[in-house]
């Protein structure tokens, strides 16, 4: 597909998911609180959104990823909640 | 359109999607046995549970004319507690036979602890030791990254296991390049909120080929969408995918992985 033809395609559907985005950061930044990893996590990887580098989707998984490689001692839970602690 | 569901989870799934499955053109479903959504309490309940999926299942899907596979394993969840994974993975044997069995899934890593790591390589000896297929979830979220390294790894110190006979699913644009690096089938799971959705699965096929690669629903008692795959069909159809491209994506590729089980080949 072209440039244009994607655009013509996905454009409305990005720009929702955009405005989605800052509507939550919106509500998040108005709520009493302090930030935890979850929003630091997902600040960092909205900085992967602008610019010109590429494989930006990989590029704001990794921003969540756990990126250490060793296996835990123990599984204390079964849930993810989608970003890494690395405090814990 | 003809297309193979190459891992769903029937038994949490209502009759109806059946129905819709077959009306959308599925052929064949494939079911990974995995975490209940609660801890079962001994291995008489995996022994149940693998009854269920090889007698009971495959009578309740040939009802829409589609053909029922599994794959038996203790998951992820279920393998911080060693003494319960050996016991359970020592029943598996004796289903190995059944006509539906393709091989060992989906075994992988949730957390990526110390026990599920060791309960991982137990069931990859027990799959070598009986030449079987291996399916591998990998985990979820945050934990995805990691843990797909630690599976490869693992994975790749067996010089038993052949790459081109395991696949790896739930992968994503973070672990998919290193997937088929690795030699192996990369699984792209369509889900409403986590993992792929059928835009991005696209894209990743348009990035790095149609070979080695599959779609799957992974449908289950969650959010999740049986009709998963044919929508990422719709989606390549949009973007001008050629119809022989999308039968190969969602038919010719399940089949041909799937077809290096004998179960697989002479019940299809």
């Amino acid at each position: 597909m072209t440039r244009p033809q994607i655009l013509d395609q996905y454009f409305l559907d990005a720009r929702h998911k955009l405005v989605d985005l800052a509507a939550f950061l919106d509500r998040v930044e108005r709520a009493a609180g302090k930030d935890d990893f979850r929003l630091q996590a997902f600040r960092a990887a909205l900085g992967e959104l602008s610019g010109g580098k590429k494989h930006k989707a990989k590029r704001v998984l990794l921003a969540f990823s756990d990126p250490t490689t060793r296996p835990v001692a123990r599984a204390e839970t079964k849930g993810a909640c989608g970003a890494w602690n690395s405090s814990q | 359109m003809k297309y193979i569901e190459p891992h769903a989870h029937m038994v949490s799934r209502v009759t109806d999607d059946y129905e819709q499955m077959a009306l959308a053109g599925c052929e064949a479903v494939c079911e990974p046995a995995f975490w209940a959504g609660f801890d079962r309490s001994s291995p008489a309940g995996f022994f149940d549970y693998f009854s269920q999926l090889t007698q009971h299942e495959p009578k309740r899907a040939a009802k829409f004319g589609l053909k029922h596979f599994c794959w038996l394993c203790i998951n992820s969840k279920e393998a911080e507690d060693v003494k319960l994974a050996a016991e359970v993975i020592a029943l598996v044997p004796g289903f190995l036979d059944r006509p539906n069995v393709l091989g060992i899934g989906e075994i992988g890593l949730n957390k990526n602890s110390r026990n599920e790591l060791r309960v991982f390589e137990m069931q990859v000896e027990l799959a070598a030791k009986h030449h079987q297929l291996i399916l591998v979830h990998t985990p979820h979220l945050e934990d995805k990254f990691k843990g797909t390294r630690l599976i490869l790894d693992a994975l790749q110190s067996d010089r038993r296991i052949r790459p081109e006979r395991v696949i790896i699913d739930h992968v994503e644009e973070h672990t998919v390049e290193m997937v088929l690096d690795a030699g192996m089938w990369a699984g792209m799971t369509l889900y409403p909120e986590t993992k792929c959705t059928p835009a991005r699965a696209v894209d990743m096929l348009e990035t790095y080929g149609h070979e080695r690669l599959w779609l799957n629903s992974a449908c289950d008692w969650g959010v999740s969408d049986p009709l998963a795959v044919p929508k990422a069909a719709l989606e390549m159809k949009r973007r001008g995918h050629l119809a022989t491209a999308v039968e190969k994506v969602i038919f010719q590729s399940p089949k041909k992985f799937l077809s290096q089980s004998p179960h697989f080949k002479a019940g299809f």
